[in-house]
Parts: C-alpha cells; structure tokens; sequence
C-alpha cells in the first residue's frame, strides 16, 4: 500500500529526514516511535504534502501512485488521513459543514454524486457512536473553543468519516487523560480491518496498550535504527530513548 | 504553497467582473456639467411641480457654498463635477403603460443580470423597482401591493402622485444641507424609489431595488425613501452592478427610512458597483448618505450591507434612536480587493431613553486595497439606560492590504452601557493546509473560510440575497492568500 524508499526531507536549511525505508501493507498497523526532534512528525507531514518541507530525495509509493507527485488535497482524496497534533479552529463553519464539504469533495473525485443532507446526517450518526462524540459538539465552529480531548476525537471522527485507506495519527495520544485516550483508541480499533492500515506516530508506549501494533520502529536522527514487533516498545518503555541513542552511537564509531 | 496561492490570486485578480457588459440603448441626456440650467433641465424632464424645482435649487446653492469632505481614509484625484452627465435616460419610444411594453434591449438587460421583470415568471415573490442610469424604468407587483395599502414606486411617480408624502419626509432624515454629496443628490436627483407601509401593514414580500449604471460618463444620483407607519414592517433589498469602464463614475445617492411606533424597517445591500481593474482603474466612487430615524417608541431600524465592488466606497449607514426603546442595528461585510478603498461604518445617535444598538462588521482586505471601520456611538444626555454593543473584525488575506478601525464613543448619560471589540486576524496557512488534507481545495478553503468569517453578518440577509452574496464574496476573494 505505501512504499517509502529513502526518504529525504529538510525545512529550511535543516535535514530532518535522512533516508526512510518503509513499507506498510494493507491492514497493518505500524508505530512509529523516537525522541523529541528524531523527525516523527515531519515524516507525518510530508506524506501528507505540507510545503513548508522540502522533500530532497527518495520515494514515495502509494497505492501504485507517485504520492509526492499529488497535491495534499489529491492524496486526501486518494484515501490518505492525517489526524493532526494540533487540529487548527475556523471560527464560523461549523464542524458539520466542514465534514461535509470534505466528504463531498471526495465523492466528486472518485465520480460519485454528493451526499445529501439525510443520508449525511444518517452516516454521521453512525460514526458518531464509535467515538462517542456529541450532535451539539459538531454544531459548533471547528475546534473552536474544543478541549484537547474534544478536538482529537473530532479527527477520529473526520477519519471515521472520511474512510481513509491509510490514516496517519500524529500524537494523537499528546494532552490527552486516560478516559479520552480509550475512546480515542477504541474509535480506532473499531475502524481497523484488512483492507486499512495505520501509521501510528508517538512519544509514549502507553497509547500501544490500546492499540495494539503489528510493527513497531525506533525514528532517530531521521533515520529508522530499529524495527521489531510490540515488545520493542515495551522494551523502549523500561529502558528509555537513551539506550537506543547509545547503540546507534556506538555503531556509528 | 506560496507560489501556489499566489497563482490563484493572480486568476482571481485577473478574473473578469461578470456584470461588466454595456446595453446599447439609446438615451436621452442632459448636456455636460452642473449648473442652475442643469438643475432646471433635470425637474423640466421629470415634469415637476415648482415646489420640487425650488428645492433643488436651494439645494443646489448650498452646495455652491461647500467643500468635499477630505476626512475619509481614502485618496483619489479631484471629481471634475463639470465634466460628468447628470441625467441620462434610456429612451423609449412612449412610456409603458404595463411591464409588456417595456423596450426588449432594457428587459434584456435585466435578464442578463438575472433580474426578471416579468411578474408571472417570478416565483421567488420580490417585487423589483429597476433603475437604469437616471430614471426608474419598471416597478413589478404594484398592483398586489396596492391592495394591501403599500406604495411601492419610483420616486418621479411619488412626487406626481403622492406630494403630500413627499412634501412631508424628503429629506426629513438627511436634510440637502446634511454634507457635500447630500446637496448634490438633493439638487440633481433624477430618481429611485419610494415605498410607504401604512399602519398596521406587515408587507406580504420582500421589496427590492436594482440599480444599473449603463451610460458612460454619467453620475447616477438617486434617492430612496421608505416610510413605515406605526405597527408596520417591511423588508427592503437593494442591489447594484455598472459596466466596466476605464474612467470613475460618481454615485452618490441618498436613502431615508423613517419608523414610527413599533414599526420595524430591515434594508439589505448588496453591493456590487464595477470595482475597478486590478491596478485600481475604472470603477465606481460610490459616495452615499444612509440614515434611518426610529421615531416612534418601539421601532426598530436594521441595516444590513455586503460590500464588495465600488473602486472607493465611502458610506455610514445609520440610526438617530429617538422612540423610546427603540433598536438600531448594522451588519457589514466590507470586502476589498486589488486597489480597492472603503471607509465605511455606521452611527448609532441615542436620543430616548432604554435604546439599544448593535454594531457588526466584518472587514475583509486582500490585494493592495485599504479597508477601514468608522464608526459612532453617541448618547445623547437624557438617553438614560441606552446599550451598545459594537464588534469589529478585520480579517487580512495577504501583507500588502491594510485593515484600519476608527471607533468614536460619545457618552453624555451616565446609565449607559457601551462596549467594544475588535480582532483582527490573517487566513493561516494552517487553516489552509487542514481543508486540503482532508480533500478540500485551496479556492474552496478560502471561501468556506470567509463565509465563516462573515456568517453573523451573512444570517441576517434574506434567503434569496444571502445564497448571491456568498457566491460573491467567493468570487471577490477565493484564494487570494499569501
């Protein structure tokens, strides 16, 4: 489903990525995880195509498509999600026309007639359960004036709505209390199947207890210097980040 | 991203103002230039009593004696007042009798712009008054209206037929001696329209002025005037489109509402004079005077605006709170683009006492154009319990566009409660990036996220209006970001 080879990105002046290799298959779930500044979120970016990243070398293979060739709009419409860290408000358009607006994009691109307001309405309800969000939360403008748990629960949501065939989750564990983080995660469990796959990007193990990966891999400096299954995140648990930064170094020496 | 904004903003600055046309009908004008002549030239064609003419003369000598304004935060080069055509008139061969006989150039060019004048096809029950340059060439639905008591025609037919209305309210609100352009409009006005509800009447539609500056060189100078008897209501649209042309043409016109007791007037504009090319060339200097009095207890006084066209827009619609608990209200949406200058706002004049104001508008800047808030709140010494509230945000698209406000608060009774907000902000390229992530395209982006800017002052437009302005405000702007 999505084929990164060698990767290089840099904002600015700054190499951030420097060679990624990653392959994921429909309905794996693969974590990223890594210290502070190892590059997590900007290979979230620009698999999703901001421009403030300048891609300077390798590949990206999506569902047979050049995915860096494809404007961001084009890759959400080609069924690529990214649940954001920090979801942005737009005061005045309600979350619902938001949605709809989006959803409705999507059907034009793939040559389906728009959705009207009843059967909308009937799909937002059911996708409303799997995240136990509220009528009156998406009557309100997007994400203005959400908590940190409203506001990455409506991504699950968009997401739940918007069927991606890849969803990228960038922190979506960050801020967020334990209750919220179930919920979170239970959407997203619910979700799963074999013809998705998820890219899970975090700091912490604990989001991993709930949703459960197949692959896990260590991000460090841009590169992945780790690769392994769900007891590599435990084992990152108990001995911290320094333990890895420790043996790359002494390889690299 | 940048380059990519800024191509859309090129193809929306370079995109063709759609009303831009020219109707190729013959008219009938007064000679160049503005003189006593002129004036009488002007009251001669219109077949006025002598009591009209009179008034546009001393109308016309004061504003011998006055100076334009230079206060507005806005610039343009000196008006030539001699070099404009102050009365233009399409011609057509007798008057019509009925809309049937209307000239088929004219009913064309009302359908181009999507105006019917024909009241079978008319489905959405808005009665239109059309004026095209100086005269008002047909008003529909005059007959169903008359049965319920409602006047609704042009201002030429008001004076002939309803002089004891006229004689009483013209220029009751906005005196001719009120400023410069006031004197101008009182001296050469050539038309426009005038709607009375009598007491008690709740009006059965939506009535509706559409003005089109066709001739070349012309002012257009019109003057409206709504008088709502006690008990009544009437809601009122007006529109406006002009051809493109390279040299700026004048309109200053002047409207008047008058609401006795608890009676209530909402008058919705949506503004879309020719703006001018993108290096600020041609376009309408549109110079208005607007003022409603509630006059009676209880009355209640709305203005609604969307404010996209016009090269300069220089205007304050506003309510003198006279009655007792009565309301005044403003909603602006100011849009300005390219070289595009405004300097528009309202005055709210507390007098009686428990008056209430509120104040919203939204400024929208893109391009190099300047968009300013002017604003008064006055309350008046024996106003006792007067409220405002007053909101003004500024929302920039670009860094090379200004975004001003110039609020003035005066209070002179100690009850009153009067308050103030502002915000200004810039479409993100956050905001941006999160619509196209999920599918959404930039264009679109842009104006979902103005529409949601906008909507507060959007709600209060009537269905028919508010789907057209949304439209517009789109096309004015969508994805002129930077």
């Amino acid at each position: 489903m999505l084929k990164i080879v060698n990767l290089q990105a840099r904002i600015e002046e700054k190499e951030i990525l420097k060679g990624i290799n990653l392959e994921i298959k429909p309905g794996e779930v693969h974590a990223i995880m890594g210290p502070n500044g190892s590059g997590k979120s900007t290979l979230a970016s620009v698999l999703a195509g901001r421009e403030d990243y300048e891609v300077t070398g390798g590949s990206v293979n999506f569902l047979g498509k050049d995915l860096l060739e494809l404007s961001p709009e084009d890759r959400a419409k080609e069924g690529l999600f990214l649940a954001f860290q920090y979801p942005v408000e737009i005061p005045g358009v309600s979350t619902t026309n938001f949605i709809k607006t989006a959803v409705n994009e999507k059907r034009k691109y793939q040559g389906l007639e728009p959705l009207d307001a009843a059967q909308f309405l009937k799909i937002m309800k059911e996708k409303m359960k799997l995240v136990e969000i509220d009528q009156s939360l998406l009557s309100r403008s997007l994400n203005e004036g959400f908590s940190g748990g409203e506001k990455k629960r409506n991504e699950i949501f968009q997401m739940a709505m918007l069927e991606p065939k890849l969803a990228i989750l960038d922190e979506t564990d960050s801020g967020l209390d334990i209750d919220a983080l179930r919920i979170v995660a239970n959407g997203v469990n619910q979700l799963r199947s074999k013809d998705k796959a998820f890219l899970v990007v975090t700091h912490y193990q604990r989001l991993l207890d709930y949703i459960v990966p197949d692959f896990v891999h260590v991000l460090y400096n841009g590169r992945i210097v780790r690769s392994g299954t769900k007891e590599l995140a435990l084992e990152l648990e108990e001995k911290g980040y320094d333990f890895i930064k420790a043996e790359v170094e002494k390889e690299l020496a | 991203m940048h380059e990519e904004n800024d191509d859309i903003l090129e193809q929306v600055t370079t995109s063709e103002y759609k009303y831009g046309f020219v109707t190729d009908i013959e008219a009938d004008e007064a000679p160049r230039g503005l003189s006593e002549d002129t004036v009488r030239f002007i009251s001669a064609k219109k077949n006025e009593p002598e009591w009209m003419l009179q008034n546009r003369l001393k109308a016309y000598r004061h504003w011998l004696t006055m100076e334009e304004p230079k206060w507005p935060n806005v610039s343009y080069p000196a008006i030539n007042y001699q070099d404009i055509i102050y009365y233009s008139a399409p011609k057509q061969k007798i008057a019509p009798d009925s809309l049937d006989d209307i000239d088929p150039e004219l009913r064309k060019t009302f359908d181009k712009l999507g105006i019917s004048l024909n009241e079978q096809k008319r489905l959405t029950g808005i009665a239109v008054d059309a004026v095209i340059d100086s005269v008002s060439v047909a008003t529909t639905f005059k007959e169903e209206l008359s049965k319920v008591g409602v006047i609704f025609c042009s201002m030429s037919e008001a004076i002939q037929e309803h002089p004891e209305l006229i004689k009483k309210y013209l220029g009751s609100v906005v005196p001719a001696t009120d400023n410069f352009f006031t004197a101008l409009n009182a001296a050469v006005f050539s038309d426009g329209s005038f709607c009375y509800i009598p007491k008690g009447v709740r009006c059965p539609m939506e009535l509706s002025t559409y003005f089109r500056i066709n001739a070349a060189n012309t002012g257009q100078f019109e003057r409206t005037l709504i008088v709502a008897e006690d008990e009544s209501y009437v809601s009122y649209l007006e529109g406006c489109t002009a051809p493109m042309r390279d040299e700026n043409q004048l309109h200053a016109a002047v409207v008047e509402l008058v609401a006795m007791e608890k009676a209530e007037i909402k008058y919705s504009t949506v503004q879309n004079w020719y703006p001018g090319d993108k290096e600020g060339k041609g376009g309408i200097y549109n110079f208005v005077t607007k003022r409603g009095i509630c006059a009676g207890n209880y009355s209640k006084i709305s203005w609604t605006q969307v404010e996209t066209g016009s090269s300069i827009t220089w205007k304050y619609p506003s309510v003198i709170l006279k009655g007792d608990h009565s309301t005044g209200e403003f909603y602006s949406v100011a849009v300005t683009n390219n070289c595009q200058q405004a300097d528009t706002g309202t005055k709210m004049i507390h007098l009686g006492k428990n008056t209430k104001s509120r104040i919203v508008s939204k400024g929208i800047s893109a391009g190099r154009s300047h968009n300013s808030y002017r604003g008064l709140v006055d309350v008046a010494k024996n106003a006792s319990n007067a409220r405002n509230f007053s909101q003004c945000d500024s929302l920039l698209l670009g860094d090379r566009c200004g975004a001003h406000t110039f609020p003035y608060i005066e209070v002179k009774n100690n009850t009153a409660m009067v308050e103030h907000e502002a915000t200004t902000s810039k479409i993100g390229e956050d905001q941006i990036f999160y619509c196209n992530q999920r599918g959404i395209d930039t264009e679109t982006a842009v104006a979902l996220i103005i529409n949601g800017f906008a909507k507060e002052v959007m709600n209060q437009l009537p269905m028919e209006f508010a789907v057209e302005a949304q439209k517009l405000l789109a096309i004015s702007l969508e994805g002129s970001v930077g």
